[in-house]
């Protein structure tokens, strides 16, 4: 068991008379008071823009920036300058389809992604087929949540540019065979992109062993602040791409009418970048380091395991994604019968449990399922078999009150 | 842990629920990102809403504001039932979070869309 509530202050608050139950950590995660403080440490005592003063504050501040790079680098496995630092997944995610789209994708070529999508990782391609005449297609999913490997190789073809999936997905909690899928896409000349939004919070990722060439994620969902997210790609992919954001700071030189790029990750970080929060992601990163990613991630499939049982208990439940815990990131999304989540959710809010309630970014993979909406709990190293326990005990009072 | 009276008390006995035979005004209101969806149909005579029928899914809050829209308006003048605000929606359902208002509000959004009014 870890026991680190005592530094997410949050924690201690209370909700509608009721001590917080907090289970929404996939949309946002609270934060340690190292992390805090080490934003307002920085503030306090180093700050000033980066890359460009010559004066001791800001080289200071410099530093601690690309110490934060450093750092995250290590925790997933990567150089330095193969980080990039964006605004968050999303932001990561744009970037990417905007480079690759420059450089790889003419008409009648095909990107690939799966059914399962975050509409973070879904919009951009649309977006990039739409304006490259090129066309995109999406691998389904089986019935048990898992990703069709058959269907996904059978769409998998010599014309395929981009493949771009999930590694956990945020509603299933399936956790996508990234190295296979990257074999084979790699066969066929693909560039393999993963949306890592939900993954590299929870578990150990790194990025030589996955064998993808891009990778997004964002630092609010691992205990950083907002505002900062995170692209890594391999140096010759990010050489290759064209910038998304063009203005100061990611230039070599620059003419009335023409300019030469930055070499990568300065080339994608145009602009005065979230400097104090990516230090503070640095934070995160420690703070996460220190406890141990494997710690990290048993605990959260210990209290996703101990949902799921309790769910499938109840027979007016039903749960969606892979049955076995093993095989899944730390959430679990679930229906009551003829109730709607957003009656589960204000109902559990009344006594201080945050779930969340809708389709969490997810409209067509909640289409393919049949559903409008659904609820989704979500954990954390800061929650416990206790509160999973009055998750399931109030979700019996929400079918008394309604069922 | 609870909803309000009214609220319970329309979910689980909906008025009025179903379809008109042949309606003088109708109309369908849903909220996609949440799937709830209210249909309603109006028997209007002399100026009135003669009888009023609505149907539809989706939450609580939205399904319990329905029923009770049509009790509110059945028998009122239109232009009675045009004038309904939505502090007046609001009000007969009591107490409504304010992360559930556009649930308790989507069945008065098809009142005035078929009634001929933006919503
Ligand atoms: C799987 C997945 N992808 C992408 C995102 C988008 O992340 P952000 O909103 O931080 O850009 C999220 C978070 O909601 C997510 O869960």
């Amino acid at each position: 068991m870890l026991n680190v509530r005592g530094d997410f202050p949050i924690l201690s608050r209370m909700v509608n008379g009721h001590p917080l139950v907090y289970l929404d950590s996939a949309a946002t995660a609270h934060k340690p008071v190292a992390v805090v403080e080490a934003e307002r440490d920085f503030y306090v005592r180093a700050y000033a823009n980066v890359r460009r003063g010559v004066y001791l504050l800001a080289a200071e501040a410099t530093e601690l920036y690309e110490a934060a790079r450093a750092k995250v680098a290590r925790f997933v496995g990567a150089r330095p300058e193969e980080i990039v630092f964006t605004r968050g997944t999303t932001e990561a995610l744009n970037l990417v389809a905007w480079g690759l789209g420059e450089t790889r994708v003419r008409p009648r070529d095909e990107l690939l992604v799966t059914e399962m999508e975050h509409h973070a990782n879904l919009l951009p391609w649309q977006e990039l087929a739409r304006r490259r005449g090129a066309q995109l297609l999406a691998a389904r999913i089986t019935s048990q949540g898992e990703l069709d490997l058959g269907d996904f190789q059978s769409k998998l073809s010599s014309r395929t540019r981009v493949v771009s999936v999930v590694h956990v997905s945020n509603v299933l909690g399936t956790i996508n065979p990234v190295q296979e899928i990257a074999q084979w896409a790699h066969e066929v000349g693909a560039v393999v992109v993963v949306d890592a939004a939900q993954s590299v919070p929870h578990m150990p990722v790194d990025v030589g062993e996955l064998g993808a060439d891009l990778l997004a994620f964002s630092g609010h969902k691992m205990l950083g602040p907002t505002g900062i997210g995170v692209l890594w790609g391999r140096a010759e992919l990010l050489a290759e791409m064209p910038p998304w954001l063009t203005g100061g700071e990611m230039i070599r030189e620059a003419w009335i009418d023409r300019a030469v790029w930055a070499d990568p990750p300065a080339r994608f970080e145009g602009g005065t970048p979230p400097i104090a929060q990516a230090v503070a992601l640095g934070s995160a990163v420690d703070y996460l380091q220190g406890i141990g990613m494997d710690r990290v991630h048993s605990h959260g499939q210990g209290l996703t395991a101990q949902a799921l049982e309790g769910l499938r208990a109840r027979p007016y439940v039903t749960v969606y994604g892979p049955p076995d815990p093993s095989r899944r990131g730390a959430l679990v999304a679930f229906n009551l019968q003829g109730i709607h989540p957003h009656d589960v959710a204000t109902l559990l809010d009344q006594e201080g449990i945050a779930i969340r309630a809708g389709h969490h970014c997810t409209q067509p993979l909640h289409r393919r399922l049949g559903i409008p909406a659904s609820c989704r709990a979500s954990f954390y190293l800061y929650n416990t078999p206790e509160e999973v326990e009055q998750l399931l005990a109030a979700l019996d009072r929400v079918k008394e009150t309604l069922g | 842990m609870s909803y309000e009276e009214v609220i319970l008390d329309h979910w689980r006995h909906p008025r009025n629920k179903g379809r008109l035979p042949s309606p003088d005004a109708s109309a369908v209101e849903a909220n996609p990102l949440c799937g709830d969806v209210v249909r309603l149909e109006l028997a209007l005579r002399d100026g009135r809403v003669e009888d009023v029928r609505f149907d539809g899914e989706g939450c609580a809050i939205s399904q319990a504001a329905a029923s009770l829209l049509t009790e509110m308006i059945k028998g009122k003048t239109v232009e009675e039932a045009r004038g309904l605000k939505d502090e007046d929606m609001l009000g007969a359902l009591g107490n409504v979070v304010k992360t559930r208002l556009s649930c308790a509000l989507l069945p008065l959004r098809a009142l005035r869309k078929a009634l001929g009014l933006g919503s």
